[in-house]
């Protein structure tokens, strides 16, 4: 028989709280096979959904901004590939972003019925986003493939950039759900963050672009935008050495996910003993 | 050994008067810059209400805990706490070995996923290894009876193939302490057997089970030791009978006898008054509650203001529903003005379990009402039985023992 005690009472301190979430890693695998299991359920192309939609967005996006808007004149490598990094860096982190915000109220059943350290549930959104960049990396391979264009070894960067991604999704996020908890309107803003977001990041445009427009000063806040930091890196990861490092877009991203992973990471904490009372 | 020990446990929650859950954002942002422009108004009122005051209960090892009381007395909120889903506001639990609460069957269920996907899923979330439930898992399906279903999705099941999934797989769960919370009212009486039968191998093999429900007689039927709760304090705690008995007494709308000195105050009208109205229980052992066995005597008395009037009485016993159990009456005879006295005796072993109300009529010239004295009783018949593992509801009006079954081996095979 188990004879280590466990105490309940109002306050818990942090290292207890890390060690309950490590020893609830089994539930943490099991939701984001949940969700990845029930996403395509009861649809006929099931996981080409996962293909589909990266590839139309990169043929479109390159078509639009490449022929149309007329950037792909000066490019030294086809436009296609130019706009791959941007929109895998974007459907990933607005995935995440939709999927953090909701995660709470999503999964209220378990919320108000079990007990688990509630941050496992926000944690495990990660996978699903994950997997679709998967697929989006090996679409983007067989791209190069036809295209004839070998990354470099930069390529073995690009996993951390990601993750970076994931994180800089990670602290807006977690504010929505918990704020989503109580305000529902918060429903409402995210989706119309994700489309109007997109034209404010580097997806089907290069940062260079933006840095040799009329005002200066329209660069300094764009680079501020943590997606353009994210973007800018897997560029400068991905596509050999089209792209040079962009610092000023990289180090607001740090500073930016540094601030907002610890500070949202206490506001979930002081907030979820009251999710049950809410949802 | 005490397995679980709860000291001075209290949960408050605030009823806050500004501001609540269902506040949307302008809301908020209204009443936020009201008090910058309004500072001087004070608006921030708070009441408190204890779910929970200072409850402490110690469980021993092996002890089968029943959970008694009246919907808002705080078993809920003790098993929210228990559980872990909200925290005391003070106060310490100390849990020794593994808890699984079972607060609903099913928790967490996906409806797109099969039934196999969703006992990992389950078992997962109620804090099982993926080995444990590799392990069981033939056991779950033959438990719950669904093995035809396994790869369905469980969005396709029947209410009852998806509870029987549920509580099959909490059953599996072998913790040393299982807190479950009014399971049993659902699935057929098969079946309710069934999970009564796992919750007794749960206490059997020396794990201590805490058990909530408003099926009294489950209860009685299943736990050893009891604790009654009302309005967030506990009253009694220690042998499931005696605190069963205590519940009872104190929350059912007892009305067993009315009585009045002078026929002045006394409902009724010019022609007749009420005197007095009783049930006790017509045997020589005076018992607290009535039982279906315990055999009851109503007495009824009246002032009749009436010189030669022939009168006669007629007795209604209604079920909680409304509905007439029976309808009975005396021979109408001519009666002096003063006091007239009527009994009545109703068996024992004749009425169900559950509760009943008696209203009575005074009839003249036997076609009209004199007076109708509605709701003038009102008791709870509380269960007995013996000889059945069977917990559930026993259903119908009456149980009576006159009427009776006889079953003989006609032929072999």
């Amino acid at each position: 028989m188990n004879s280590t005690e466990r105490i309940i009472t109002a306050k818990k301190s942090i290292t207890a709280y890390l060690n309950e979430i490590w020893s609830f890693k089994e539930l943490f695998w099991i939701l984001a096979k949940r969700d990845i299991l029930v996403k395509y359920k009861q649809t006929v192309l099931g996981i080409g959904w996962s293909v589909i939609r990266p590839l139309i967005t990169m043929i479109v996006m390159a078509f639009a901004f490449g022929k149309i808007g007329k950037l792909d004149t000066n490019t030294a490598i086809p436009f296609t590939l130019v706009v791959a990094p941007g929109v895998i860096i974007w459907l990933f982190f607005s995935q995440s972003l939709q999927a953090l915000s909701q995660s709470i109220v999503m999964n209220s059943n378990l919320v108000s019925k079990v007990y688990f350290p509630r941050l496992i549930i926000p944690l495990s959104t990660i996978f699903l986003g994950l997997v679709d960049v998967l697929i989006s990396v090996i679409l983007f391979f067989i791209i190069c493939t036809w295209y004839q264009f070998l990354p470099d070894w930069k390529l073995f960067l690009a996993p951390i950039f990601i993750l970076l991604t994931f994180l800089a999704a990670f602290g807006i996020g977690l504010i929505s759900a918990v704020l989503n908890v109580k305000f529902r309107d918060i429903g409402q803003i995210i989706p119309f963050v994700i489309q109007f977001g997109y034209f404010i990041s580097p997806v089907g445009y290069l940062t260079e672009s933006v840095k040799s427009a009329d005002h200066a000063w329209y660069y300094k806040l764009f680079v501020l935008n943590p997606v353009t930091g994210c973007i800018d890196a897997l560029r400068w990861c991905m596509l050999d050495d089209f792209a040079t490092f962009n610092w000023d877009s990289f180090i607001p991203l740090v500073i930016f996910i540094i601030v907002t992973f610890f500070y949202s990471i206490r506001f979930f904490r002081k907030h979820e003993n009251s999710f049950v009372d809410h949802i | 050994m005490t397995v679980l020990s709860i000291e001075n446990v209290s949960k408050r929650y605030q009823l806050n008067q500004k501001g609540n859950s269902t506040d949307d954002l302008r809301d908020t942002v209204t009443r936020w810059s009201n008090s910058i422009f309004k500072p001087s108004k004070k608006n921030n009122k708070k009441e408190d209400f204890w779910a929970l005051k200072d409850i402490n209960l110690d469980v021993k090892q092996g002890d089968r805990l029943g959970l008694v009381g009246a919907n808002g007395a705080g078993k809920s909120t003790l098993l929210k706490v228990l559980s872990q889903i909200t925290e005391p506001t003070s106060g310490i639990v100390r849990v020794k070995g593994r808890m699984a609460s079972l607060l609903e069957v099913g928790t967490g269920f996906h409806p797109e996923l099969t039934g196999r996907e969703n006992i990992f899923l389950n078992g997962a979330i109620l804090g099982m290894q993926k080995s444990e439930i590799v392990k069981h898992f033939d056991a779950i399906v033959d438990f719950a009876g669904i093995d035809k279903f396994i790869d369905t999705p469980v969005k396709r099941y029947s209410s009852g193939m998806y509870v029987r999934l549920g509580f099959a797989i909490a059953a599996h769960l072998e913790p040393e302490i299982l807190v479950v919370d009014e399971v049993l009212a659902v699935g057929d009486a098969d079946f309710q057997k069934k999970s009564i039968g796992k919750m007794r191998d749960v206490s059997n093999s020396g794990r201590t089970l805490i058990f909530v429900s408003h099926n009294l007689t489950a209860v009685q039927g299943l736990c050893n030791k009891g604790a009654y709760l009302r309005n967030g304090e506990l009253i009694k705690a220690g042998k499931i009978d005696e605190v069963v008995n205590e519940y009872v007494k104190t929350v059912s709308k007892f009305q067993l006898k009315q009585n009045w000195a002078t026929p002045d105050d006394a409902p009724g009208n010019d022609q007749v008054r009420i005197k007095t109205i009783s049930l006790t229980p017509n045997q020589e052992i005076l018992v607290d509650n009535f039982d279906t066995r315990t055999p009851l005597k109503m007495v009824f008395e009246y002032w009749n203001m009436m010189d030669n009037a022939e009168l006669n009485v007629s007795i209604f016993l209604y079920s909680m529903t409304g509905e007439c159990i029976f309808n009975i009456g005396d021979d109408a005879k001519i009666y002096k003005k003063g006091i007239i006295n009527a009994t009545c005796d109703i068996p024992g072993d004749f009425l169900n379990d559950g509760s009943y109300y008696i209203s009575a009529m005074i009839v003249k010239d036997r076609l009209a009402p004199v007076f109708f004295f509605e709701d003038a009783l009102a008791f709870d018949i509380l269960d007995y039985r013996e000889g059945t593992d069977w917990y559930g509801k026993w259903p119908g009006a009456v149980r009576p023992k006159t009427i009776s079954v006889h079953s003989v081996q006609k032929e072999l095979l």
